[in-house]
Order: C-alpha cells, then sequence, then structure tokens
C-alpha cells in the first residue's frame, strides 16, 4: 500500500508537467464535440473501412457470379439493391466495390503523398536550382486539370485498374510537393534549424529530424482533403471505361453499366452512385474538420 | 459642468470554450469635456474592452450586459444601430494600436480618410476628398496629394497612424479614444505621434481617452488619470496626485514600481498573479494580492468613495461602510 | 509594379507552361505507351505495318529530333489525324470547341451568380440557421460526383417529369444558326433567330446546372470562409469605428478583401469545369470536346485523345491567366514583387 500515495504524487507532477499538452488535447476534444459535422465524417470512413474489412462477412452474395435468370430484379428482400444486367447482386457488389474504393484512396495517396512530400521538402530545403526545378515541374502539371490529365496517362499506359492508379497518383504528386516545399521553407528558417547546422548536422539528418515533423500535420489535412477528390477521379476515370475492368465491382463503373437503364432499373446506377457520394462527403466532413481544428488561428 | 462621458456600472462578458469571461465588472468612469484622461492598468485590465464597450464595437463571443454609457446626456447603449452609427466617426473617433492593419489593404489612403469625412458631414465623396489634402497636410506630412494615392502597405508605421489621426481628427469629434496608439511604434516615432496629437488637440475642444501601460505617457500628457484592475476602475485622479499620492493598494503598487530619476533600490512588486477572469476572486478583484485585506474585502465588492475633488477610489480602506 | 509589368510577366510565365504542357503531352504520346504505333492502330496490326508507320512518323529518330518535330508540328496546328473520325484532329477541335466553351461559361456564370451570395449570406448570418444550411449544401455539393448527378437529373426531369428537353444542344427538328463565331447563343442572336435561341438556353440549363453545381458549391464555402476571415481584420473594426452601415462596410470594405481567394478558386474551378465537362457532355449528348474526347478513348483515337487533352490544357492556362490578371487588379499588394 506505500506505493500508491507514492504513485498518485507521480502522476500529479505529470500532469503538471504536461499540462499545456493536456490541455491542448482537452480542447481538441471540445472542439470534435462541438462539430457534429466532423463527428459524421468520422463516422463514415470508418464505416467504410469496416465495411472493406468484412465485405466477404456481410455480403449475401458473391459479386461476380452471373445469375442470369434473375436479371433487371428491383430491390426487394431477396436481392436488396436489386440485380443489374447480368443477374449480379448490386448490394454485394457495392460492399464489395468499398475495398476497390479503400485501396484506390489509400495507395494513390501514399504513392503521390509520399514522393510529393519527400520532393518537395528535399526542394524547400535546398533551395537554388532544385526548387526552381521542382517549381517548373509541378508548373507544368498543373497546367493539366487533373482528370484530363490522369485521363492522357490511363489511355496511354491501357485500361487497368493499377494503371489508373498510377495515373492519379502522378496527376496529384505536384500537390503534396508544393504543399511540402512552403512547409520547409518556413522550417528552414526556423532558429533551430540554424542551431542543428551550426553543431555541424547533415543535410539529411535535419531534413528527418526537423523538417519533416513540423510538416507532417498540414500533408495530414491535406491527405484527408484530398481523398474525397482522389476517389471522385477515379470514380470518372472508372465511369469512362479508363478504370478497373468488368466483373471488378467498381463503383464508377457499375454507374456506367446502369446508364442506358436509368429510366426503368434506375437501381442499377442509383446505389453505386449513392455509394460514391456518401464516401466522399465523409472524407470532405473529416478533412474539414480536422483542419478547422488544427488550424492554429481557428484554434480560439 | 456636465461630464462629456459618464460610464456607469458597465459590464462586459465574453462566452468562450474555457467558460465566461467577466472582462468588465462594473466600470465607473467619467471624463470632462476637453480633459485628457489616460486609462492604465496591466494587459488584460479590461481597458480596451471598456473602449470598445462605449463605442459598441463589442462583437461575438462577446456581449454587453448592464450598464450605462451617458455620452452628452444620451445613453448610447440604449440607442438603435443606426444612432449608434452617426455617433461613431463624428462625435466619437478611435484609434488602435496597429496602424498598418487598422487601413483596408485594397483601399487608397485618401480614400478611406474621404470616406470618414464624407460620412460624418454628409458630404459626397467627392467634395469629401478635395478635404482630404487639408488633414494629410495637418498631419505634418510631406507632399500630401501623393500619401493620398499610397495604399497602405507603402506607408511606414508612423505614417499610417498619422493617416489614422488625421482621420480620426478630421471630422471634430468630442471624445477620441486612442487604445495604445503608440505601443507598436519605434521611442522617436512615439515622442512624434503624442507631439502631434497635442499639436491637433490645441486647435480642437476633443477629450481624449488615451488608453496605455506605458506610465510615462500618461505622466507628460493626461490631466487625470484612471487606474483599471481586473475589470474595475479601481482609483481616479488627477494626474499629479496619482502619481505623488495613490490611495488604492494596487495604484500604489502600480506606481510605486517606476523609479523617479536619482532614486535607487530595489524595483518593488506587487506579488501574485494577475487573476483568472472566468474565476475571478469573490468581493474585490484584488484581495489575494492585497497587504491590507481584509474579510469585508474577500465578502462584497467595495464602492467607489469620493476623497476630494475628482479623486475617488473603490476600496474599503475608506469605504466606512 | 505597375499592372502592365505584372501582365506581362504573367504571360511569360504563361507561355513556359505551355512549353511544359508541350513536353508533357509529348511524354505521354511517345513516351509512356510502350509502342506509340500499336496503341495508335492497334496491337493486331501486321508487324511490317508497325514498321512502316514507325519509320513514317520519325519514331526511329533519337527522342529529342522527336520532340523538335512534334513542337513544330503542333505550332503549326497540325495535331495528326484522328483514326475515327479520319478528319485532321485539329479540324475536330474547332468544330466541337465552341460548344464545351459555352457549357462552361455558363455553369461558372451559375455557379458564380448563385454560389458567391450564399457564402457572403452564410459569412454575415455565421452560425444561424440559414448558415448551417447552406455549408451542408456546400459539402453535399463537393462531394457530388458529377456523371451520377447527371445521369440522375436527366432521369428525373426529363424522363420522368418531362419537365426539361432531351439531351442535346437544340430540339431535332431545329436548325441551328449560320455558324459565324460557332456560340450557338450569338450566333442565335446575331441571326435574330429566337426561336433557337431559347431552345437553346433550355437544352443549356440542365448540363450547365450539374456542371457548375459542384462550382457553386466550391465557391459558396471559399466565399464564406475568406469572408470570415477578412470580417476579423482591424481595418473593418476602423471601418465600424468611423460609422459606416453595415452593409456599406460589407460591400466596400469586406467583399473585395474577401473576393481575392474567391477569384483564385474559380480559376481553379475552371479547370474542374473542364474535367467535369468531359463527364457532363457524355450524359448529356452535349457535342463538345469532352465528348469527343471520349468517344476517342473507347476507340482508343490516340491522336484524338492527345490533341484534346492538349487543347484543354490550354484554355486551362489561359483562363488560369486571366484569373491571375484580375487578381492583380484587385489585390494592389500583388503588384509588388513575386
Amino acid at each position: 500500500m506505500k506505493s500508491l500515495p507514492g504513485l498518485s504524487s507521480r502522476v500529479e507532477r505529470w500532469k503538471r508537467e504536461h499540462s499545456s499538452q493536456i490541455d491542448d488535447v482537452k480542447y481538441t476534444l471540445y472542439l470534435w464535440k462541438r462539430s457534429p459535422l466532423s463527428m459524421i465524417g468520422l463516422v463514415v470512413v470508418a464505416a467504410l473501412v469496416l465495411v472493406a474489412f468484412l465485405a466477404p462477412y456481410l455480403a449475401p452474395y458473391d459479386p461476380i457470379e452471373q445469375n442470369l435468370s434473375d436479371r433487371l430484379l428491383p430491390p426487394s428482400r431477396e436481392y436488396i439493391f436489386g440485380t443489374d444486367t447480368l443477374g449480379r447482386d448490386i448490394l454485394s457488389r457495392v460492399l464489395y466495390g468499398s475495398r476497390i474504393t479503400l485501396e484506390i484512396g489509400i495507395i494513390i495517396t501514399l504513392i503521390g503523398g509520399s514522393i510529393g512530400t519527400l520532393l518537395g521538402i528535399v526542394a524547400g530545403y535546398l533551395g537554388g536550382k532544385v526548387d526552381e526545378l521542382l517549381m517548373r515541374v509541378t508548373d507544368m502539371f498543373f497546367a493539366f486539370p487533373r482528370l484530363i490529365l490522369a485521363l492522357a496517362f490511363a489511355a496511354a499506359l491501357g485500361p487497368s485498374l493499377m494503371n489508373m492508379i498510377v495515373a492519379i497518383s502522378v496527376v496529384d504528386w505536384p500537390i503534396y510537393a508544393r504543399l511540402a516545399r512552403a512547409q520547409a521553407l518556413s522550417a528552414k528558417r526556423e532558429d533551430y534549424v540554424e542551431a542543428a547546422r551550426a553543431i555541424g548536422a547533415g543535410t539529411w539528418r535535419i531534413i528527418f529530424s526537423h523538417i519533416l515533423p513540423v510538416c507532417i500535420s498540414p500533408i495530414v489535412v491535406q491527405v484527408t482533403l484530398r481523398l474525397g477528390d482522389v476517389i471522385l477521379t477515379a470514380a470518372g476515370l472508372g465511369f469512362l471505361g479508363l478504370g478497373a475492368q468488368p466483373p471488378t465491382p467498381e463503383w464508377g463503373v457499375m454507374v456506367s453499366d446502369g446508364r442506358n437503364f436509368i429510366m426503368n432499373e434506375w437501381w442499377i446506377a442509383t446505389f453505386p452512385g449513392l455509394a460514391i457520394m456518401l464516401v466522399v462527403l465523409g472524407f470532405n466532413l473529416l478533412g474539414d474538420g480536422i483542419r478547422d481544428i488544427m488550424d492554429p488561428r481557428l484554434r480560439r | 459642468m456636465r461630464d462629456l462621458l459618464a460610464v456607469n456600472n458597465l459590464r462586459t462578458n465574453f462566452y468562450t470554450y474555457r467558460g465566461v469571461v467577466k472582462a468588465l465588472n462594473g466600470v465607473d468612469l467619467n471624463i470632462g469635456p476637453e480633459e485628457f484622461f489616460g486609462l492604465v492598468g496591466e494587459t488584460g485590465c479590461g481597458k480596451s474592452v471598456t473602449a470598445l464597450s462605449v463605442l459598441r464595437l463589442i462583437e461575438e463571443p462577446g456581449r454587453i450586459e448592464a450598464g450605462e454609457v451617458l455620452f452628452d446626456g444620451r445613453d448610447l447603449l440604449k440607442l438603435r444601430e443606426e444612432e449608434m452609427e452617426t455617433i461613431r466617426g463624428k462625435d466619437i473617433s478611435m484609434i488602435f494600436q496597429e496602424p498598418k492593419t487598422a487601413l483596408n489593404p485594397v483601399l487608397k489612403v485618401g480614400f478611406q480618410i474621404a470616406e470618414a469625412i464624407s460620412k460624418a458631414y454628409n458630404m459626397n465623396l467627392r467634395e469629401a476628398s478635395e478635404k482630404v489634402e487639408e488633414v494629410l497636410r495637418e498631419v505634418e506630412m510631406a507632399d500630401p496629394s501623393k500619401v493620398a494615392e499610397k495604399y497602405p502597405h507603402e506607408l511606414s508605421g508612423g505614417m499610417a497612424q498619422r493617416v489614422l489621426i488625421g482621420m480620426a481628427l478630421s471630422t471634430e469629434p468630442k471624445l477620441l479614444i486612442a487604445d495604445e496608439p503608440t505601443s507598436s511604434l519605434d521611442v522617436s516615432v512615439q515622442a512624434q505621434i503624442m507631439r502631434l496629437i497635442n499639436t491637433l488637440l490645441e486647435k480642437r475642444k476633443t477629450s481624449v481617452l488615451l488608453i496605455t501601460h506605458n506610465l510615462g505617457l500618461v505622466a507628460e500628457n493626461c490631466s487625470r488619470v484612471g487606474v483599471m484592475y481586473a475589470g474595475n476602475l479601481v482609483e481616479c485622479a488627477d494626474v499629479k496626485t496619482i502619481f505623488a499620492d495613490p490611495a488604492h493598494p494596487y495604484a500604489q503598487g502600480l506606481l510605486g514600481a517606476i523609479k523617479m530619476r536619482g532614486e535607487r533600490g530595489k524595483l518593488s512588486t506587487i506579488k501574485g498573479l494577475v487573476p483568472d477572469l472566468v474565476n475571478p476572486p469573490s468581493g474585490c478583484r484584488f484581495h489575494p494580492r492585497c497587504q491590507h485585506a481584509e474579510k469585508i474585502c474577500r465578502e462584497k465588492q467595495p464602492r467607489s468613495v469620493t476623497l476630494g475633488s475628482g479623486h475617488s477610489v473603490s476600496c474599503f480602506l475608506f469605504d466606512g461602510a | 509594379m505597375n499592372l502592365g509589368t505584372y501582365v506581362a510577366r504573367r504571360l511569360g510565365l504563361m507561355i513556359f507552361v505551355l512549353f511544359g504542357v508541350l513536353v508533357i503531352t509529348f511524354i505521354v504520346s511517345h513516351v509512356v505507351p510502350a509502342d506509340p504505333v500499336a496503341a495508335v492502330l492497334g496491337s493486331q496490326a501486321p508487324p511490317e505495318l508497325i514498321e512502316k508507320v514507325r519509320h513514317e512518323w520519325g519514331l526511329d529518330r533519337p527522342l529529342p529530333e522527336q520532340f523538335i518535330n512534334y513542337v513544330w508540328n503542333m505550332l503549326h496546328g497540325n495535331l495528326g489525324k484522328s483514326i475515327r473520325t479520319d478528319r485532321p484532329v485539329s479540324d475536330d477541335l474547332l468544330q466541337y470547341f465552341p460548344a464545351t466553351i459555352e457549357l462552361s461559361t455558363a455553369a461558372i456564370i451559375l455557379a458564380m451568380v448563385v454560389g458567391i451570395p450564399l457564402g457572403i449570406i452564410s459569412a454575415v448570418r455565421r452560425n444561424k440557421l440559414s448558415d448551417h444550411f447552406a455549408r451542408v449544401f456546400s459539402i453535399f455539393g463537393i462531394s457530388m460526383p458529377v456523371f451520377w448527378l447527371g445521369l440522375l437529373l436527366l432521369a428525373v426531369f426529363y424522363y420522368k417529369l418531362g419537365l426539361l428537353p432531351s439531351p442535346g444542344q437544340l430540339d431535332m427538328l431545329l436548325r441551328p444558326p449560320p455558324v459565324v463565331t460557332g456560340l450557338i447563343t450569338v450566333d442565335s442572336l446575331l441571326a435574330g433567330d429566337w426561336i433557337v435561341f431559347s431552345n437553346y438556353l433550355s437544352h443549356l440549363a440542365l448540363p450547365a446546372f450539374v456542371l457548375g453545381f459542384a462550382s457553386l458549391a466550391s465557391i459558396a464555402r471559399i466565399t464564406r470562409s475568406s469572408m470570415l476571415e477578412v470580417l476579423r481584420q482591424d481595418y473593418i473594426r476602423t471601418a465600424k469605428s468611423k460609422g459606416l452601415r453595415k452593409h456599406v462596410v460589407i460591400t466596400r470594405h469586406a467583399l473585395r478583401n474577401a473576393l481575392i481567394p474567391t477569384a483564385t478558386i474559380i480559376g481553379l474551378r475552371y479547370g474542374s469545369l473542364l474535367e467535369g465537362a468531359v463527364l457532363t457532355e457524355t450524359i448529356f449528348a452535349w457535342p463538345g470536346v469532352g465528348r469527343y474526347a471520349v468517344g476517342a478513348i473507347l476507340y482508343l483515337d490516340f491522336p484524338a485523345i492527345m490533341g484534346s487533352v492538349l487543347a484543354i490544357a490550354v484554355i486551362y492556362s489561359l483562363a488560369n491567366l486571366v484569373v491571375d490578371i484580375i487578381y492583380g487588379v484587385l489585390d494592389p499588394r500583388i503588384r509588388v514583387g513575386e
């Protein structure tokens, strides 16, 4: 029993030492609670991840299996979202499609985000010609509307899911590069970086230990804000036939499948499109929420 | 002689995430005609909030809860917004601490001055712009016609403040509220600006409410001084008395912290910390830091007591009751 | 610096960027595909034909030389020949571009006219019911897949309710006006043909709305947030202390500052409009560059795809230039160095 008083006084001391961080966390949670829309975003994104993982258990039917005797059936108890032209259950396809959507979003963000961030930080920190080069290259990429450039790349590479992911990543990285560069530029001027250089720290060490951590939070905000956009672009490319190929149940492709049936068999295009909208909405709400919370000026 | 401005029991709150900040706890303030009044106190004591409350420029999450602000006999808190708009800029003008951000960056400086004049005198903008050069000349700008065509980012801090002073005084207000007008300027520029203000005042019958934490400025310019602490005006007297013989313990501490030329020894300090206005001390808000604190100080708020002509204090040391 | 110098610098930058656009489209059309010729002729083409065409196109020449040829061709308006239509791509584009321009312009005008006031009202009535409503509406707007929205609205308003006309530019029985500019709105007015003009507008309404919807939401959001930001500034407090009426403070002082970020967004959104046009035109059978490009994709008509991409990039760069200039006019601080 003697250890208890000692423990509680140590806890007290820890609390006092870290009081400003604790206050910060408390304030962050307060802001979260005050923002119901951000909570909704979080719930939606969490639901997406959950559904993606549990799709095999949640889906009542196989998403690829054709069942021609049950084609074009309206939503019913047997087929909750109805069936498409090949008799496939739309609900199952939508559920499995969530995996593809998640996969697309994560991979594109990882590729585009990490390459872009790294290039941006290096260019921003090193400055000079390297920086100029990066700026001009990103300027060139920015001259294209994103979907159009992704379209060109996807067409050049050939229609496939992986090619589409590569195409969108190529189009996405300049955004992260510019953001990371701006962060690196301002971090470079900080006194602690000067100090690190003065004691002889090498370039790479400075970049990884000092510059990179500062850039993380704006990048995270940007990632959540961009995920919605990326998913929309991917769905658009899928709709045009440049992404996943049949029979893969990608949502954009499914909307395209239902396009000619929109008059009478409305469910084929409606449900996948609804899924796209909900997921993008979730990411946008979440991204907005994170951005509002992390923006130092709004934290007042 | 009736007071130009009489603030009675002004209470203003701010509703923030931490709770309700009770910024003004019943402020009583009097300024007479053609008087140069200095309002001093530590940062956060409510000086600026008082000024903004007088002009009813308090915005969400702030709210003026109670009190009276009698200007020329009228209670400003009871006026409609349109009536208040007639008073702002014309009867009461205000200048602020950061001159460069106080001007709209996308509008020319001359236009912004003309705007004030046109609103106050009900002229159209073209007539008003003819007066702009005169205003700029009065604030000692070299080449006034050129300056009028410039944008705020093209001016230095001192020049921008001159523009604001000119703009504020061009409408011949009865009261000029100056909220830390020199705090963000170089020391040499500070002196110029204060000299300019005094020069301009000689020609006008304008009272000044100078808000500052710089006691030197107060000593040089003011005729009367009010000391604020944590949302209350704790003492008010003419400038000589306040420096020579402050009555309130806080005022004594504040003014005792200055060393007169030639004095030696340690600087005295007031023990304790500035109070948290979300959970302020009960009764007299200074009591936790006061050497003379009694039981009554914890329980009730002291009223303002008159000690002599124009000298009042809020402290139970002087309040018989 | 004065406005003239600023414009000149921006122009120079645009030319440089356009050069970069050429580089990128070159890379995409000549370097990326494993075999550009197969990409054009189809992988089933006989090897001798592929070799012949490859030689004809100079693809066995070193890359830099190919690039110079490429640029030379581009500058002369030679974008190759479309496999699908068998016409020069440049002819195809010239025919289809006006329709896209009209659609995008109508969309952006709609977006600004509704979006900016929505954003202002939202900011001024912060946290009241109208603000919440507007914000939720905006978030939905930017989350909506354009192609899905178009499809649904078409199904509801045309197929089910019959309120709006069929997909396409004009009713089938009407004939388009004589071509002067290629823009049907202008041409029909010039010809004094009211029937065609009003019919065209009714056909334009839904696609323009669908295309502009996301931009509307985006513009409303950015107007709201920049307005809120501006309203917190010191100079707004000064303006109020001068006794200016509330609406004067908002329109004269706040708006000019708040619209600066909005102008940037409008420029960016024009790009998304061009993207969206690709999808919207497909759904509404609008004969513009977007639909042309999609047709080209499905047909694997490589020259047409690249030609469209290049053309769209050029238009986008021009739009950005215009926005940059407007930005310079609105904000005098920008003109002072980069």
